[in-house]
């Protein structure tokens, strides 16, 4: 099932911002496994992209080739002007299926335009085209916009580049939460603390997150607006205030409180109003996430003896048990489709990702590491960001749905936890 | 999605012989994320109780800890002085206020351990309600396995994670 068809390292050159100074280190992305057939795509330099402070089309390429799903077809340092339709025959002879051609064009008020035009060598045809507007030093969300759009007319699913992680760096005694665009690059520290941070959750904005601290030496929920870094308390109620989930409308979401005794599930508007009970048992149920369509609450529970997976509808009415292999089976992440459930399953003593086909119920598990945890999907489904160990410290890595693309990201001497996926920008 | 804004310069396009045709979205400007994206905020620390009898490594009352078995919740009887202890003060103290923290190893699920150090913090709380405090008094909660005061990966190092803790007002 593993390929390991690639080994490269990318080193991520921009650095984390200054203020996050105990972990400041770079967070690089290594692949260690790659698609079985990728798509041989062109991608000269754009045309006059040296009058941007720093490049784009090296973004594009590193973003693409980063997907396993590509492989880049080296042309040479030719540029080719987006208005001139390119010789496609002559490119499909030299091994590119797809051709990507852009310029950059200076405008009146100091910020560039990008245009681009992607062509099927094979079809002589052209696929798409766009022009983007960007400030000098949008280099890299541009080109993420752009790989985006390469990654969808060739794939026929949305990219993810353009997206958002958060996660938790360990360094010493200190607790960061960071955000970082997909790629790691560009990271900054939303929250600073001497105490742990787990659980972040993306609100569906992408400008909000949900997440545990224990600053006030408990857990308590809080949502975190990134762009002011102003928090709200959602949850503090007697006890452990933990693992928050939003409904995908946004207006709710599902925690887990002991007020009432052992773990249990509730709901409570986004404000911190209404709590109100979802789910009764004698047991722990805790890691609630909600299905796309907002129907469904998976969670774990030990109810049963051992904890596994069960869904309860939001509506009320009584617990589904989802997994029944093995006696360890926790954290369900339902895909954004709704089809496919990941989750990290005990096998053999080892803590690995898993999913599980909802309608088929198979199961495949994804990884051979030995203490994962936390997966999270890319908004397309592509791709699962998980925490795992490497060296004896944390480290976020990613796999394919499918299992054969795989990639590490890691920051030096530090433990890198509790990743979450963001949403998809708002156009 | 903003409109073209630059119809002379697409119109030479579309006229020139061997040129490109329009653009499916034309124009559109790319989001900020320069700096200002992510506020940085610092989370506030805590203060300690000012009782001797709570810190004098002489007094039974500086022990705070409870040790627990693997996959067990169930208090073993050489903690039973330890409890009787702290259910005293807290009933010759009505004034004072105990949080206990719930702790597992780190094996596993963190939301799932956080929940089963819940459990440890119940059985200590428990304990010391049955033994004359209130219920006013105390607030139970779970570290999980966040906060581990031995980091090996032994199982000594995990029996030493798997405990409550008992903190008193002032100490959090």
């Amino acid at each position: 099932m593993i390929n390991t068809l690639n080994f490269f390292r990318l080193s991520i050159a921009s650095l984390l911002a200054a203020f996050a100074l105990a972990a400041q280190a770079q967070l690089s992305i290594e692949i260690t496994g790659a698609g079985a057939t990728r798509f041989p795509v062109a991608i000269p330099i754009f045309e006059s992209e040296s009058a941007l402070p720093r490049g784009i089309t090296d973004v594009v390429r590193a973003d693409l080739e980063r997907s396993g799903l590509f492989r880049l077809v080296d042309i040479g340092p030719i540029a080719l002007p987006e208005a001139v339709v390119p010789d496609l025959a002559g490119f499909r002879s030299r091994g590119a299926d797809a051709i990507l051609t852009g310029s950059v064009v200076p405008l009146p008020d100091g910020r560039f335009e990008v245009r681009f035009r992607l062509y099927d060598t094979q079809k002589q045809v052209e696929l798409g085209a766009q022009a983007l507007r960007m400030a000098p030093q949008q280099n890299r969300v541009t080109a993420h916009r752009i790989a985006d759009f390469v990654y969808e007319k060739l794939t026929g699913q949305p990219g993810y580049f353009a997206t958002r992680i958060a996660y938790v760096v360990k360094a010493g005694a200190r607790y960061e939460l960071q955000i970082a665009d997909a790629d790691g690059a560009n990271a900054q520290a939303a929250l600073i603390s001497r105490e742990p941070i787990i659980s972040p959750a993306w609100a569906p904005d992408g400008q909000r997150l949900a997440y545990v601290s224990f600053e006030a030496k408990k857990p308590i929920v809080y949502i975190h607006t990134l762009a002011t870094g102003q928090r709200q308390v959602v949850a503090n109620f007697k006890g452990s205030n933990s693992a928050p989930a939003w409904s995908p409308d946004g207006r709710q979401l599902a925690v887990v409180l002991t007020k009432d005794g052992l773990s249990q599930l509730y709901l409570i508007n986004a404000d911190g109003s209404g709590v109100r009970r979802v789910a009764s048992s004698a047991g722990i149920d805790t890691e609630p996430a909600f299905s796309p369509d907002g129907q469904w609450i998976y969670f774990t529970s030990d109810r049963g003896g051992s904890p596994q997976i069960y869904r309860i509808p939001v509506a009320g009415g009584a617990a589904q048990r989802v997994t029944f292999e093995g006696s360890y089976n926790v954290t369900p992440r339902p895909s954004p489709d709704g089809r496919t459930l990941a989750y990290i399953t005990r096998n053999s003593g080892r803590f690995q990702v898993a999913t599980l086909d909802l309608a088929s119920r198979q199961t495949m598990i994804l990884t051979d590491s030995a203490r994962d945890e936390s997966p999270s999907f890319a908004p397309n489904g592509r791709m699962i960001l998980y925490a795992s160990e490497s060296g004896g410290r944390g480290v976020l890595a990613a796999v394919s749905a499918d299992g054969r693309v795989r990639q590490r990201l890691s920051v030096e001497a530090a433990d890198v936890r509790e990743p979450a996926w963001g949403p998809l920008p708002r156009q | 999605m903003k409109k073209l804004i630059l119809p002379a310069l697409l119109a030479g396009l579309l006229a020139a012989c061997s040129s490109t045709g329009t653009f499916d979205q034309s124009g559109a400007a790319v989001e900020d994320r320069s700096g200002a994206g992510v506020a940085t905020v610092t989370a506030p620390g805590v203060s300690g109780s000012g009782i001797a009898a709570l810190t004098d490594p002489n007094n039974i009352l500086s022990k705070r800890s409870v040790h627990f078995d693997f996959d067990s919740f169930v208090i073993k009887p050489e903690f039973r002085p330890l409890i009787e202890a702290h259910a005293r003060f807290l009933v010759q103290n009505p004034q004072m206020k105990m949080l206990i923290q719930g702790n597992t190893d780190e094996r596993g699920s963190r939301e799932y351990n956080l929940a089963l150090g819940q459990k440890r913090a119940d059985a200590v709380r428990q304990a010391l309600t049955l033994l004359g405090a209130t219920d006013a008094q105390i607030e139970s909660v779970s570290l999980g396995e966040e906060k581990p005061r031995c980091t090996d990966r032994s199982e000594e190092c995990f029996a030493q994670n798997r405990r409550g803790d008992m903190l008193y007002t002032g100490e959090f």
